[in-house]
């Protein structure tokens, strides 16, 4: 899984910009499947087909977009101002190399007024984006030549192996869900009884756009979520969940309960290791979207623990992505065996 | 120059807009084949062609108060529709819809002007000679009259009736071919509200969006690369919509085959019907083609009259497409 | 007494089973079709003299609260809101926690021991918790389960003049007027809709909607009401026993003009007493219904409550009575608005 993490999560598509990289999942889902189509907004759906013609369909939802930037406007002297493309936390940029999806793509680095000239009130804030340009070393007219307004633009940062498989990467959040789709896909070498479409959703990141619309197309009878939550760090244990404590499994108004019973029964039956989390209403995630397509949606929410989010080292403990993997995979295996369908 | 003035100057408050949707009806029904709205007010104008169906949108609906309250002494109360600048609203005049003007006046001087400490003053003298002319629930809308300067106009309510001005004007010499909706939508100040069910019957290949945008070229302004009379805006991004890239791409190559002068927006503040549009049922791909604007949710919004024919070049250049 | 006993059952939006079913139990004469929704919500069909139209009459079963979202060793609940809940009106309150109603408190350290800082500011939700008199963790997850639902611990009863004081009444009033409705037989086929998850978001009334597909819809709420000392008549927002409240606009809904003058006038020439809500803030159901499908004309009738999303809300009978008479009217008229 390490070597399909490392890839999926040096893929540069923000939200909105997806189509930079669909060809490319598009091709992981073919080598399972030919039943793969975009839609209007350009998430990827593959369908694995059931023998059962009345089978039941289940969603299996990621999304692909990533957090990043985009060209604003470039001054008189070439520098690139930009803005961000979903919840980018400006502490991280400062110094921070980026890559600009020109007609080329070309490397950056993000420069602000440096330190000896600001007063000290100045130096103790953080630097806003509007004082922020990426500094290219092209002058105006040769960088107006590769980009222009309204290009996107990625954290150069690539993804690596820490200790005891835990994995540093830029997009973690939510290529780590789309590995977590390939690994299912990859292990359906029988005839499921439910007709399983694998969705990699666009503009998560800006509003859980893509899942909207993919799950009004595909009108599931169930629904689950694949996405990232809050690792455990030295700043916080609110909200959180230690890395390598498994998949986490979603409590809420947001949750179909009878369907959450049935994976968290799933996943004591086949031992596999989860943690449950609990939310009073949004779970800021694209389950909060899939759940009242059209007639409403049975839906459940698995989630990956993940340190330091929305920053271009985002961390996981592989296991935890494995565990989802493993839990969906046994979920369908198991499905029909004993309960009636879904139990929601 | 009379069209615009009657589009800018007939009130139409969102969730109030009968009169306007009258005037723009009565104005595109000569050129499209059939003229209907639906269930929350949305105008439809279809002219039938054979190729892609695409819709185009305009919002109709414009800003303005609405009547919360009446006290003893004839003193209105009121709520915004859509977004105010509170800090604006002292001494505007205001005008109903039947006609009654009134004035904006404040229970506090020299403070940031809560909505609450705010009243309308009709020159009433009581409760009930306010209530012979207003009653509670009633709209107003902002008074600013359309003035040209050099190759500007200033108006209120620019936003959007230039979007709407250029879909008829649009409308009036495309060619037939493919399958067009011009849609004058409602109630887009409060949400995209009439945008997200306009889409849903029609289910058209491709949508674009025409509204105002911001502008960076005014001193101090927040910095923005669109500016008034550097051509129609072809829209990247705003908070509601990341713009279909297909769309973008042959507004862009449209513009440039035909010498149709045109800018790239990204706006940060401010969604468009276009949001709407683009997540209806499966999801449209969605576009938008902008006029710049300033002083927008001002009485004296300002366009260049040159963007907005590029704008109508633009329109027509995708429909014929 | 019906109303209370809608009240004292706990339904904290996403757990709206136990007010479902005692709603059942009242509407199963009544109702031709019973539908219950995937989310939950639940849509009695009441068939019409014709089919020819649909009407989507809805109030919600949900009401504000928490959830159990972790334990502390010494066996303390933790909790985050279901809904908007100032937390203000936290501390000090008595709830009951999940299916069992194991009964607990919301308590909070001394005033002898606060910094003034800490007095002078609301403490952060995080900060609070619910004790349940558990010894530890492990005698804590014997009587509760992560993701078990609270609800404020409030009994219903009689309150001052012709009033009502409960938790709930955010829309268990509602409710319980659309179970009288649904006794009569109107024009067309008529959907009464007790919707969920309204506190998060009015997600059961948008698929709901969807579902239902209607021509017109009526919303039966309560509404805020700020009649109360410290503030003035401008600000009240509603004002209690004076009627049924019309709403003409929210933050979610523009109501139809023609639909927000019919009901006024109707009432009126009916003697019913109505009022018009004088604020534009708030929302509810009929801000997801009206924008459902290619969109539903939708008005909503209020009865006005004070001390909303509080432990204790307070209604006047007259105002249920009066929410009661317009609604029936509306229905019994559906021609003169469809």
């Amino acid at each position: 899984m390490e070597e399909l993490l490392k890839e999926l999560s040096d893929l540069r598509g923000i939200s909105g910009f997806e189509y930079r990289i669909a060809d490319e999942i598009e091709k992981r889902f073919r080598m399972y499947t030919d039943d793969v189509h975009r839609d209007a907004l350009g998430s990827v759906i593959a369908c694995k087909k059931s023998s059962d013609p009345h089978a039941l369909k289940l969603m299996i939802e990621a999304h692909m977009d990533e957090i990043g930037l985009m060209v604003k406007d470039i001054d008189e002297n070439g520098f690139i101002t930009f803005v961000n493309i979903g919840g980018v936390d400006p502490r991280i940029l400062p110094a921070a190399e980026v890559i600009i999806h020109g007609t080329r793509d070309i490397p950056g680095i993000i420069g602000a007024k440096p330190p000896h000239l600001q007063g000290a009130e100045e130096s103790k804030k953080s630097v806003k984006i509007n004082d922020m340009a990426i500094d290219t070393g092209y002058s105006r007219d040769a960088i107006a030549d590769i980009v222009s307004i309204g290009d996107s633009i990625t954290l150069a940062q690539s993804a690596g192996v820490l200790a005891n498989r835990r994995f540093s990467g830029k997009t973690l959040d939510d290529r780590a869900g789309i590995a977590v789709l390939l690994e299912v896909l990859r292990n359906i070498d029988f005839d499921p009884a439910l007709e399983l479409y694998f969705v990699a959703a666009v503009q998560e990141e800006v509003g859980l756009r893509g899942a909207k619309t993919a799950a009004y197309s595909i009108a599931p009878d169930a629904a689950i979520a694949i996405d990232v939550c809050h690792g455990v760090t030295p700043d916080n244990a609110e909200n959180a969940f230690e890395i390598g404590s498994g998949t986490v499994i979603s409590i809420g108004p947001n949750i179909t309960p009878a369907f959450q019973k049935q994976l968290v029964d799933t996943a004591q039956r086949h031992n596999i290791r989860y943690a449950l989390d609990v939310d009073g209403g949004d779970t800021g995630t694209d389950a909060w979207a899939i759940q009242v397509a059209r007639e409403g949606v049975p839906t459940t929410l698995l989630s990956i623990p993940l340190k330091y989010m929305h920053t271009s080292v985002e961390t996981i403990d592989i296991a935890d992505a494995e565990a989802t993997a493993a839990l969906i995979l046994e979920f369908i295996k198991d499905f029909g065996r004993e309960e009636e369908g879904f139990c929601c | 120059m009379e069209l615009l003035e009657q589009l800018t100057q007939t009130d139409g408050v969102s969730g109030r807009e009968k009169h306007i949707c009258g005037v723009i009806s009565n104005e595109i029904l000569p050129y499209v084949d059939e003229v209907y709205t639906d269930a929350l007010g949305n105008l439809i104008a279809h002219k039938k062609g054979t190729g892609k169906k695409i819709l185009f949108a305009a919002h109709m609906d414009e800003i303005g108060v609405i009547v919360t309250f009446i006290d003893d002494n004839g003193f209105l109360r009121f709520s915004n529709v859509g977004g105010l600048y509170r800090e604006h609203l002292l001494y505007r005049k205001v005008r109903f819809e039947n006609g009654v003007i009134g004035v904006i006046g404040s229970e506090e001087h020299n403070k940031e002007h809560k909505l609450s400490k705010l009243y309308i003053d009709i020159g009433a003298n009581s409760r009930e000679e306010a209530e012979q002319t207003v009653s509670i629930g009633d709209t107003a809308a902002f008074i600013g009259d359309l003035r040209q300067i050099n190759n500007k106009v200033i108006s209120k309510a620019l936003d959007d009736r230039i979007g709407c001005y250029a879909l008829i004007q649009a409308a009036r010499e495309v060619q037939r071919k493919n399958d067009l909706y011009f849609c004058f939508t409602v109630q887009e100040e409060v949400g995209l509200r009439g945008a997200k069910t306009v889409a849903h019957d029609i289910e058209p290949d491709f949508a674009v969006a025409v509204d105002v945008t911001d502008t960076g070229d005014t001193p101090k302004a927040p910095e923005m690369a669109v500016g008034l009379g550097k051509g129609a805006a072809v829209k990247v991004m705003d908070r509601s919509v990341l713009c279909d890239v297909q769309v973008r791409t042959a507004l862009v190559a449209l513009a440039k085959k035909q010498g149709i002068p045109y800018q790239l927006e990204v706006m940060t503040d401010g969604g468009t019907d276009a949001g709407a549009l683009s997540l209806t049922r499966s999801g449209i791909k969605t576009g938008g083609i902008s006029i710049p604007c300033r002083y927008v949710h001002s009485p004296a919004e300002m366009v260049d009259l040159e963007d907005v024919h590029h704008a109508v070049q633009l329109i027509r250049a995708f429909a014929a497409q | 007494m019906l109303l209370k006993r809608l009240c004292e059952e706990n339904g904290v939006s996403g757990n709206e089973e136990a007010v479902r079913d005692l709603i059942y139990e009242e509407l199963r004469r009544y109702a031709d079709e019973v539908h219950i929704s995937s989310i939950g919500n639940m849509i009695a069909l009441k068939k019409g003299r014709s089919s020819e139209k649909r009407v989507m009459v809805a109030a919600h079963m949900d009401e504000v609260g928490f959830i159990i979202s972790g334990f502390t060793d010494q066996g303390y609940l933790k909790f985050k809101k279901v809904g908007g809940i100032d937390t203000r009106v936290l501390i000090s309150k008595k709830v009951t926690v999940g299916p069992q109603k194991i009964k607990g408190v919301i308590g909070m350290k001394a005033i002898h021991l606060q910094k003034k800082e800490e007095r002078e500011n609301v403490p952060e939700v995080q900060t609070l918790f619910i004790d349940i008199g558990a010894k530890n963790k492990e005698d804590a997850q014997n009587m509760v389960q992560l993701g078990d639902y609270a609800a404020f611990d409030t009994e219903f009863s009689a309150f001052g003049d012709g009033k009502y004081k409960g938790k709930a009444l955010d829309d268990r009033a509602g409710c319980a007027v659309m179970l009288d409705l649904i006794k009569d037989t109107y024009e067309y086929d008529t959907y009464f809709c007790f919707t969920v998850q309204e506190e998060v978001g009015l997600r059961g009334a948008q698929v709901a909607a969807n579902a239902v597909k209607p021509d017109i819809a009526l919303v039966l709420e309560t509404t805020t009401c700020s009649d109360v000392h410290g503030t003035e008549p401008h600000e009240y927002a509603t004002q209690l026993g004076k009627g049924v409240v019309v709403t003409f606009m929210d933050m979610r809904t523009i109501m139809p003009a023609e639909l927000v003058d019919w009901l006024y006038r109707a009432a009126k020439e009916a003697q019913i007493p109505v009022q018009y809500k004088n604020t534009t803030m708030g929302g509810n159901d009929a801000g997801a219904i009206h924008v459902a499908g290619h969109g539903v004309r939708t008005a909503a009738l209020s009865i006005p409550c004070r001390y909303l999303h509080a432990p204790a809300g307070v209604i006047a009978e007259s105002d249920m009575e009066a929410m009661k008479n317009l609604a029936a009217l509306f229905l019994r008229r559906i021609n003169e608005v469809i």
